[in-house]
């Protein structure tokens, strides 16, 4: 099995985190992956992304022609990889931000009002973690645990914000277990 | 056995430089590498004996590895194109006076000051020499992140045992991708033998010169031919590739870095539609596999080069069939990386329509 995704937004809106802690949950529950990151003139405000693939096999391309996951977390990116995801493949919405709605009928779309549910959290940076949250629920590409584990990895020697990026992962996951 | 950790290309270079006993970095910031050199300045500081300088420019740079070298010590600078272009000199200096050095080219577009997104535009470069005279650098095309790691160590190897400078050719891609890496053991570098041309002082034994002048032309003339049978040996010894799916290929990519990455994605599709399309993949690119290539036209008669390019390592690939098989090119030079789609569409196009007349129609 291989996935291929990719995750775009805003720069500021942790869509390169998004990625990295994905493909780093992934690697630690024993797959193959590739992590990567669009890199040009990036500034907060601008546009970024990055593509990640989660195999049990080998990975060739880490490029994505067409991805069988998009995350979107501002307009520009679904207007810009809305075309490119495989059929039958899931695009996951920030609808907070998104206020258009997907042309395609042949993929699946799931809206998540990130921002909404991070003022729930109590905290509006943890709105990249609440979207992980719900993508990894809906694909199963790694679990709850999994993240946090390497969540607690890469916030080592900045405990202080686990717990606010740890309940935006639960806040994600349960939203789309509702849903 | 280490095990697997998530680490930018960029990084992977750094660490693996430190654990292959690398005692000296100099280096000067540009796009899209200053994550080694800045990787550099922080890991460097954690080990005694190890020096990191930002140097105030490419040139002083590249002659502080030069004097780091002669010294004794495994020494390394990284930079990107335009500030490989300013290292030629010094590049020069070390194949002439055989001195061991290790630089990393993270190729951005050019030409000129171009654009900090991953090309292939300084192949020639990097195998023609880039600096003046008879001269050759070993070229490493690392095209995964473990590679990254290996051909790191094997570059200090290498330098090492040929005293010749070095070049690890990434780029953009390759330097910002991350993948699981196993990294090579550490080594101490007190532990690595000495060299019996080095200057660390005469007390107790001859003086020793290392230069590479020589104003007379018949001494002169026996360095150039000591230095071609240098790299005749070094072709015979460590010219290394990759066959990928090229039993029963009726054609075959030739592709390094980045684009080889892409073209296996394109070959597992093309496979997938019963195409019978291989892979030769050089991962050295001086010395290139020139004997393989030419091995392989005996059974195939079409090659298609794809490059991040023009068509650079294109030559190279029609040098080495001398006319025995077919060379199509499919080039995508400025930053853009094709998907691997566009690269079976293209391959595909190029597949079906071998042996008919009008071939040669593009």
């Amino acid at each position: 099995m291989t996935k291929k995704m990719i995750f775009a937004g805003f720069g500021g809106q942790g869509v390169l985190m998004m990625g990295y802690l994905l493909a780093l949950s992934a690697m630690r529950d024993g797959k193959n992956v590739t992590y990567l990151p669009a890199y040009g003139a990036e500034v907060r405000g601008g546009t970024a992304n990055c593509t990640v693939v989660v195999s049990d096999e080998e990975i060739y391309s880490p490029v994505a022609s067409s991805p069988d996951y998009v995350v979107v977390m501002n307009k520009p990116s679904l207007k810009k990889y809305e075309g490119t995801i495989a059929p039958g493949g899931i695009l996951f919405i920030n609808s907070s931000l998104v206020d258009i709605e997907p042309n395609r009928t042949d993929i699946q779309a799931l809206k998540i009002p990130v921002n909404e549910l991070a003022k729930e959290v109590g905290s509006d940076r943890a709105i990249n973690m609440i979207m992980l949250g719900a993508f990894v629920e809906k694909t199963g590409l790694t679990s709850l645990d999994s993240l946090e584990a390497s969540l607690r990895y890469v916030t080592k020697g900045k405990e202080k914000f686990m717990e606010i990026n740890k309940k935006g992962l639960i806040k994600g996951s349960e939203f789309v277990k509702r849903s | 056995m280490s095990e697997k950790v998530l680490m930018r290309g960029t990084h992977v270079i750094g660490e693996a430089a430190i654990r292959a006993g690398c005692r000296f970095y100099a280096g000067y910031p540009i796009t899209p590498q200053n994550e080694l050199t800045e990787y550099m300045a922080a890991q460097m500081a954690r080990y005694p004996g190890r020096v990191f300088i930002q140097a105030e420019s490419e040139l002083s740079a590249i002659n502080m590895v030069i004097g780091a070298s002669m010294a004794g010590a495994r020494a390394m600078t990284s930079s990107s194109s335009p500030g490989i272009s300013l290292k030629q000199e010094g590049i020069s200096y070390l194949a002439g006076q055989e001195l061991p050095a290790v630089i990393v080219n993270t190729v951005r577009g050019g030409p000129g000051l171009g654009n900090i997104a991953p090309t292939q535009g300084d192949y020639f470069q990097a195998t023609r020499g880039g600096g003046h005279g008879d001269y050759r650098t070993i070229v490493l095309a690392p095209y995964s992140g473990q590679e990254l790691a290996d051909l790191t160590v094997k570059a200090f190897e290498y330098a090492d045992r040929y005293r010749n400078p070095v070049m690890i050719l990434a780029d953009g891609m390759m330097g910002q991708m991350m993948e699981p890496v196993v990294l090579p053991e550490p080594i101490d570098p007190v532990t690595l033998p000495k060299g019996d041309y080095i200057l660390d002082g005469a007390k107790g034994r001859p003086s020793r010169l290392v230069k590479s002048l020589y104003l007379d032309p018949p001494v002169m003339e026996e360095h150039n031919w000591k230095l071609f049978r240098k790299y005749q040996q070094i072709a015979r010894e460590i010219t290394t590739w990759e066959d990928f799916m090229i039993e029963d290929a009726k054609l075959v990519i030739v592709a390094y870095g980045t684009c080889a990455r892409i073209a296996k994605g394109a070959i597992r599709r093309l496979r997938e539609m019963d195409l019978k399309v291989g892979m030769l993949r050089p991962i050295t690119l001086y010395p290139f596999p020139s004997k393989p290539m030419k091995e392989l036209t005996l059974k195939v008669k079409s090659f298609l080069v794809i490059e991040l390019s023009t068509g650079q390592m294109l030559e190279d690939v029609r040098l080495a069939v001398e006319g025995r098989a077919k060379v199509h090119f499919y080039g995508r030079p400025g930053g853009v990386v094709p998907t691997p789609d566009e690269i079976a569409k293209h391959t595909n196009l190029i597949y079906h329509r071998q042996g008919l007349e009008g071939e040669d129609y593009e």
